[in-house]
Parts: C-alpha cells; sequence; structure tokens
C-alpha cells in the first residue's frame, strides 16, 4: 500500500508490512538511490520505492542483478548519495565479491544493505544465514525485532554508515518481510543532502593497506554498539538464567515468559546489534549466568560467539540453543518451540495440549498454475526425449520452473544448482559427449535469470561449442516473485516504457543457433525440439507464451472451457485419466460421482490447451477473446 | 476502544494459494488498527498461487506488543477456503472455544486427481472439525462469489461471515466500510453483493 509510504502525518500509527517499514524507512531516510533484484521474502521493498520515486525525488532500479544493483550504490555513494540496496539471502551471496572489496575502502555518502533470510525456505531452496556475511567482511549488521524497528533501523543506518564511512547491513527475516504490525510514522525530510562533485582526490579504492582502518572502523562500530538503541534487557539485575534473543526470538520469548510467569526469574537480552557483538553490554549480564538459552535464527550464530566470549572470560555456563539440540538445527523458530526451550530452561512445564493421534493428512504438493506455460513445455521435453535410445540429461535452474523437478514437471532434472548455473552445469556435460558420454544435454532458464547470470554462460557454452540445448522460457516476467520488470520487458521499476533488450538478437550476436516455439502449440514444438536436440553443438530455443497469472491480471474476458461429459469416456478411455492424471492442471478435476473428467471453474483461466490434448475431443473451448 | 473478548485476540486464516487469504488478514488487520489496537499478522505465502497450503495469522491486543505467529491450541476463530486445509489448522490451533467458518467446497490436491492420495470422507471431515472447536459453520464462499460474477471474491464472502460471528472484534459496518475504501464502481458493487450474501448464510443458524 503505497500511500502511507508517503504520507507525511508524524505519529499517525499504520499497519505496515516489514517490507513497507523498510521503504518507510527509506523514504524517511531521505535517499537519493534504490537498486535490487527481486528475491522472497524482501521483492515488494524495491517495487513500492519505484512506485513513489518520482513523488519523493530519489532513482529507483530493478537491476539486472545483486552484483549491479550494489556496485551502483557504491558507485553514487562516491558523490555522497545516500543508497539503499535490496538483496536475499543468495543474492547476497552473489555480491559477495563487492562486498568484501566495498568494506575494505568503506563509502562516503550512506549506503544500506537489506538482506533477507528465509528461515525454513518458504520461497526458497535453501536456508541462509546471513550474519555470517558480515563477519566475514567484517561489516556492521542489525536485525530489527518488530516491523516499528524495522522503520527506526533504516534512518539510524544511514547515521552510522555516514559516521563511520562504511556500509551497514540490515538483516531481515521472513516473518518480518511478510509479518505486519503497527508502525508510528516518522517525519519525512523536507530536502535530501546535497550530492557532491566527486573531487580529484575523492577515493573509493580496495587496496590492501586499507585492511587495518577497516578493522579500526569494526572497533569504533564495536563501542558505538555498546549503546544501540535497539539491545533492550528486561528481568532481574543479575540473572542465573538468561535468553539471549535476536531478531524474531524476542517477541516468541516476551510471550513465553508471560504465560509462565517467569518475567522476573529469567532475563532476556535482545540483541539488533548482531555484529560486531556489543561485548561489554553483553558480559554485565553473561557474568552472573550460569544457563543461557540463545534464540536466533538459523544458524548458532550468536550461541558460538556468546561461547567464545564466555570462554575468554572464564565463565562456567552451559549454553542451549540450536548448536546444542535444545532448539531444532534446521527450521524457523516458532512460539511453540520457544515455550518448550524456554520451559526447559525454567524446569517449569507447560500446561498439557490435546493429544494427537490421529493418521497425519495428506499434503499439498506443489504445481503449476492453471494454464502455465512451463506444464506445456516440461509435457513435450517429457515425450521428446523418450524418443532417445539412452534417456537424456537435464539440468534446472532458478525460477518457477524449478517446480520441474517435483510431480508437477515429471522430475525433470537430475540436477539444479543456484541461480544461473544451469547453463554451466550443462556446458561440462556437454563436452562429455565427444569423450564417451552418449546422451543428450539439455538445460533451461527464464527469461529474467537470462539477464540476470546466464550471459557469461552462454558466450562460454558457444565460444567452446559446448554439445547442448538451452531452453530459454521466456513468459514475458520474473513471475517466481511477482512480476518485476527486467531487459526485456520494456518497462523500468519507475514505470518508463523503454526499449526491450531480446533475448534473439543477444543469442544471435553471440553466433548461437537460435530457433523460436510456442509450447501451446504442442506438436509443432515438439517437433522442432527434437530437430534441434539432433543436431550437433550449441542449440538455444526459445519457448514464447506469456505467464498465465500475468495473464489473467488483464481484464479480457476469457474463453469458457468445459468437458462435454457425453463425450469423455471416464476411466474406460485408455487415456489413463490424461487431463487431470498426466498434464495434471489445476483446471483439470475429476467428477468422482459420475466418474468423468470436469473442468474447475474457478481455478481454470482458459488457455484451452488440453482441449487439443482430450484423445477423446470431450473438452470444449468457446466464447472468449483469443489470448 | 471496544474491550477484546480474549486479549491476544488470534486469528487463523487459511486455505491454498491464491485464494485471497492475505489480502483477508490485511483487511481485518488495518481495520482493527485503525480501531485503535496492536496487530501483529504473520503471513505464511511461499506456496502462493502454486497450489500449496497457505495460512495467515492475525493477532489482536488492547496493549500488548505480539510475536507474529499464534501458539498452538491457542486461535480463537478460524477462517477456512477449503475443508482440508480448515481441518488441517483447526488439529493444530482449535481449543475449547474455537469457532470456525470455512468453504465445505472441497480443492482435491494433485495427489488426489493423479490417483496417488485420497482426499479425506467429507462427512468425517466435518465431523471432525466440529469436534475440535466449539462452533464451526459452513459458508459457501465460492459458490457466492461465482453466482455473483468472480470467484476471487469467496474471501469477501468469508469476511462478511465471520464479521457476524459472536464475538469476532470488528462488525459489519466496520468491515462495509473498508470495502468503500478499497473498491470502487461495479468491482465494488460485485463485492458489496458478495459481502450481503455471506452476512446472510449467518443467519440460517448452525448447520
Amino acid at each position: 500500500m503505497e500511500w502511507n509510504m508517503t504520507l507525511n502525518e508524524p505519529g499517525r500509527v499504520c499497519l505496515m508490512q516489514g517490507n513497507e517499514a523498510i521503504v518507510r524507512g527509506a523514504v524517511e531516510a531521505g535517499i537519493h538511490f534504490a537498486a535490487s533484484y527481486p528475491g522472497s521474502p524482501s521483492s515488494q521493498i524495491l517495487g513500492m520505492l519505484g512506485k513513489i520515486a518520482r513523488e519523493r525525488n530519489f532513482y529507483a532500479q530493478w537491476a539486472t542483478n545483486e552484483v549491479c544493483a550494489l556496485e551502483a550504490c557504491i558507485g553514487t555513494s562516491l558523490a555522497n548519495a545516500r543508497s539503499i540496496c535490496i538483496v536475499k539471502q543468495n543474492g547476497l551471496l552473489c555480491t559477495a565479491d563487492a562486498l568484501h572489496c566495498g568494506a575494505q575502502h568503506g563509502v562516503k555518502g550512506g549506503l544500506v544493505i537489506i538482506t533477507s533470510d528465509d528461515p525454513s525456505a518458504h520461497s526458497s531452496t535453501n536456508e541462509f544465514d546471513s550474519r555470517f556475511m558480515a563477519m566475514s567482511a567484517d561489516l556492521p549488521m542489525l536485525e530489527p525485532t518488530s516491523m516499528q524497528e524495522a522503520k527506526d533501523m533504516v534512518p539510524y543506518a544511514f547515521e552510522l554508515s555516514e559516521r563511520y564511512r562504511q556500509m551497514v547491513i540490515i538483516r531481515l527475516t521472513t516473518r518480518v518481510c511478510h509479518g505486519r504490525g503497527n508502525v508510528t510514522l516518522g517525519e519525512l525530510p523536507e530536502t535530501t543532502r546535497p550530492l557532491r562533485p566527486v573531487g580529484e582526490w575523492d577515493r573509493l579504492v580496495c587496496v590492501s593497506y586499507r585492511h587495518m582502518p577497516m578493522l579500526e572502523t569494526l572497533d569504533s562500530l564495536q563501542e558505538a554498539f555498546e549503546v544501540c538503541p535497539y539491545n533492550h534487557y528486561s528481568g532481574p539485575e543479575q540473572p542465573k538464567k538468561l535468553i539471549v534473543a535476536g531478531g524474531t526470538g524476542r517477541l516468541y520469548a516476551q510471550e513465553a515468559l508471560h504465560r509462565l510467569g517467569l518475567e522476573d526469574e529469567i532475563g532476556l537480552l535482545s540483541l539488533a546489534s548482531l555484529w560486531p557483538l556489543p561485548e561489554r553490554r553483553i558480559v554485565q549480564y553473561l557474568q552472573h549466568a550460569e544457563e543461557v538459552l540463545t534464540l536466533e535464527e538459523v544458524d548458532p550464530f550468536l550461541e558460538r560467539n556468546l561461547q567464545a566470549i564466555a570462554g575468554s572470560h572464564r565463565f562456567t555456563i552451559r549454553f542451549a540453543g540450536r548448536g546444542d539440540g535444545a532448539l531444532p538445527r534446521v527450521g524457523e523458530l516458532t512460539p511453540d518451540l520457544v515455550a518448550e526451550a524456554v520451559s526447559a530452561l525454567a524446569g517449569r512445564p507447560l500446561p498439557t495440549r490435546r493429544d494427537e493421534t490421529q493418521p497425519p493428512l495428506l499434503e499439498r504438493d506443489l504445481n503449476f498454475c492453471a494454464g502455465c506455460p512451463h506444464r506445456a513445455t516440461f509435457h513435450i521435453l517429457r515425450r521428446v526425449l523418450r524418443r532417445e535410445k539412452n534417456p537424456g540429461i537435464v539440468v534446472g535452474d532458478i525460477g518457477c520452473y524449478i517446480m520441474s523437478g517435483q510431480e508437477a514437471g515429471h522430475y525433470a532434472y537430475q540436477a539444479c544448482n543456484c541461480m544461473g548455473s544451469g547453463i554451466n552445469l550443462a556446458e561440462g556435460l556437454g563436452q562429455l559427449t565427444a569423450y564417451g558420454l552418449d546422451q543428450k544435454v539439455v538445460t533451461m532458464c527464464g527469461d529474467s535469470t537470462f539477464y540476470h547470470s546466464i550471459l557469461p554462460g552462454l558466450i562460454n557454452a558457444r565460444y567452446h561449442d559446448s554439445n547442448m540445448l538451452l531452453l530459454v522460457l521466456d513468459n514475458s516476467a520474473t513471475a517466481m516473485t511477482g512480476f518485476q520488470p527486467h531487459p526485456g520487458t520494456g518497462i523500468t521499476a519507475m514505470g518508463d516504457d523503454v526499449p526491450p533488450m531480446e533475448i534473439r538478437p543477444i543469442c544471435e550476436a553471440m553466433g548461437c543457433k537460435v530457433a523460436e516455439a510456442d509450447p501451446f502449440q504442442v506438436e509443432e514444438t515438439e517437433s522442432l525440439m527434437a530437430e534441434l536436440l539432433s543436431q550437433p553443438g550449441l542449440k538455444v530455443l526459445i519457448l514464447r507464451q506469456p505467464c498465465a497469472t500475468l495473464k489473467s491480471k488483464s481484464r479480457r474476458a476469457k474463453l469458457r472451457v468445459y468437458v462435454d461429459q457425453d463425450k469423455c469416456f471416464g476411466d474406460g478411455c485408455g487415456c489413463d485419466r490424461f487431463c487431470s492424471r498426466v498434464w495434471g492442471c489445476p483446471g483439470n478435476s475429476w467428477d468422482f460421482a459420475k466418474n468423468k473428467a470436469v473442468i474447475d471453474p474457478v481455478s481454470c483461466v482458459g488457455c484451452g490447451v488440453c482441449a487439443k490434448l482430450c484423445p477423446a475431443g470431450a473438452i470444449v473451448v468457446e466464447g472468449g477473446e483469443e489470448q | 476502544m471496544k474491550a477484546l473478548t480474549y486479549d491476544p485476540l488470534n486469528i487463523v486464516i487459511c486455505g491454498i494459494g491464491g485464494q485471497g487469504n492475505v489480502l483477508a488478514s490485511e483487511v481485518v488487520g488495518s481495520t482493527m488498527n485503525d480501531l485503535g489496537y496492536r496487530v501483529s499478522i504473520g503471513e505464511t505465502y511461499g506456496a502462493s498461487q502454486r497450489g500449496g497450503s497457505v495460512m495467515s495469522h492475525v493477532r489482536v491486543s488492547a496493549e500488548q506488543e505480539l510475536g507474529v505467529l499464534i501458539p498452538r491450541g491457542e486461535a480463537h476463530f478460524i477462517i477456512g477456503f477449503e475443508p482440508l486445509e480448515t481441518l488441517r489448522i483447526a488439529r493444530q490451533y482449535a481449543g475449547d472455544a474455537t469457532r470456525v467458518i470455512y468453504d465445505p467446497r472441497p480443492v482435491y490436491p494433485q495427489g488426489v486427481l493423479r490417483g496417488a492420495q485420497i482426499y479425506p470422507d467429507m462427512a468425517a471431515l466435518r465431523a471432525e472439525i466440529r469436534s475440535l472447536c466449539a462452533e464451526a459453520r459452513e459458508i459457501p464462499a465460492a459458490d457466492i462469489a461465482l453466482a455473483c460474477g468472480d470467484a476471487r471474491a469467496a474471501n469477501i464472502a468469508l469476511l462478511g461471515a465471520f464479521s457476524c460471528l459472536d464475538g469476532a472484534p470488528l462488525g459489519k459496518d466496520d468491515l462495509a466500510a473498508v470495502l468503500k475504501q478499497r473498491f470502487k464502481g461495479a468491482v465494488l458493487a460485485m463485492n458489496e453483493a458478495v459481502f450481503a450474501r455471506g452476512c446472510a448464510t449467518m443467519e440460517g443458524g448452525e448447520l
């Protein structure tokens, strides 16, 4: 909701998502420049910044990838600009080199990096703990525990960044990004700080002699964090039992202590300054403690660092947390896990709950959306590879099509690493086909991934003429994260129309053999894919069909699709219920009462592809406008 | 500010991706925020648009600052967009005082259509939901929305029914006002019709 991002009513309380709170914080801090590449759970931040950029007189960009985003922010910092770079955990890893070099030369204008970790990997391929990146790069890191703190920490981080001439990272987790809470609005600045011409002797250069000054900066920041206003303590003055919480842990712990009536018995130290840790503040509470429980998301980062502090002071403390088995080693914290750990720390049992002895309920597999072009693509790919005498090798990549590794895509691929890796894994395998590996090699990428990180790999594969096929699944969107523009879409984050950079001429300029097809033209595309696969060397097949969800946002009347049940033979057909079992679109359901196929009118988006595939011709398409 | 029936008051809204779960929680939450309450919402969104189970936790208090997730067994209201998902959530979050409203229209998981899984027997499923909580009402929300012109408005039918429940933290008028803020013209008229029919289902007594 962009309206309260620019509302000039200091003191008004709004309900804000954590991502919105970051946007509001950036606006209150008076930024000049914002850049990001979409990644859940923080994708919404730059999208909202783009919509209000003109009104607040700053520049916002959906960058081609996270490295472009961070390095552009470092560039603008040289001219005294305040810049914000937003990435998810994997995106922060992409920026590792720029981040470490940048830490060594520091910044001039404030530079704040927002990184979002996804504990439990709700919308990610993996869990990762960004705190180790701060530790590794010797950069300061903060983590909010509420939406209010998320907003307030952005201007605070900019002040630190400018005072200490260093980048500051704010770590978010999914429960903050995708949580909502009350946020009291602050003032909007009337002007931003002036840009400064870059002088002849202004320098942001990474050289080895900057190592020591960088460490001294970190020491100064440690002093600043001793009095960080976002570190809190409540409980007895000299706690025997202590909880140290970061991020989401604070509120879960507070609620558990309240429920068990332990607020006066057990201390709760909530740390927002995660790196460098405020050692004196920590020792003040650690020195009397016999038992310490750490509550944190993903890895035992605080736990291990507290152990190091306790060890250097020769404290004898029993530590509990993710590292010692008091909490699970994987998955996010929940109020129930925290309540159990707090109850174990206190030696006070929780009230018993209803016994849960029923057999578990069936889980829902993730699936491609109704009308998704990827369903057709993987149906075709499976049919083509079945013609080969040896099974093919398929390498996946990161995008919605990652679900093709599950039932939804008939378990299509054997390998899938990080974003942009598919082309390179396939390139290596393709070279082995000259050394006795007798299999066809196929990989894939989406349109947004193509620009993000496929290009260098494609240059490599073309130059070394690897024997492989790259499928570019062009659905005209960064669909997985919510339809952000990319260089192929012809629109920017700020809503400007610009000439799109078409994928085909880019590939042709590299000298690749390129073909194009529509995956909804199932038969034609199948023949073309088989033909390409039979040719030696590097081939690129661009499969174009817009994302179904993108199309459903348009106002055009959709086609009406229904099953003529007089024509459907049901289980007597011999098609093995092709539409609902094999094709597997959520729009294709089964009428268990009549034992015949049926279209679910709620899910169906009217693409009509199933009608072309039904062997009995029982699916009827009528009305609407062709999409 | 009206005293809450429970403080904190906990609501779980559950269904499958793409049913309008997040919007429903945001509408309830911002209405309560505007009435002066402290609100925390946790959205589980990973499977949105991809057919997986999703839920949102909405928590309201007069003054307590709350974490975004509800502890197990502590939901006072469950709003379910689908029966299997309602049962899944009731097993985890329902307690003796929980009131449930849900759409009894099943959306079969892909595994059921494929023949690899069996959808629970509807009579047993309904009985278990009723046994787990104090009150359970069935609202044909998707049918109401389809009849009014857009299946995506099913969440509005459920919100209408929710606002008519005993002990609900907000009333029919509070939500009707929000609809006027959010929608315009024909879309508003459609949503208002869905909302009114959602409210009307509550006048028929417990099913």
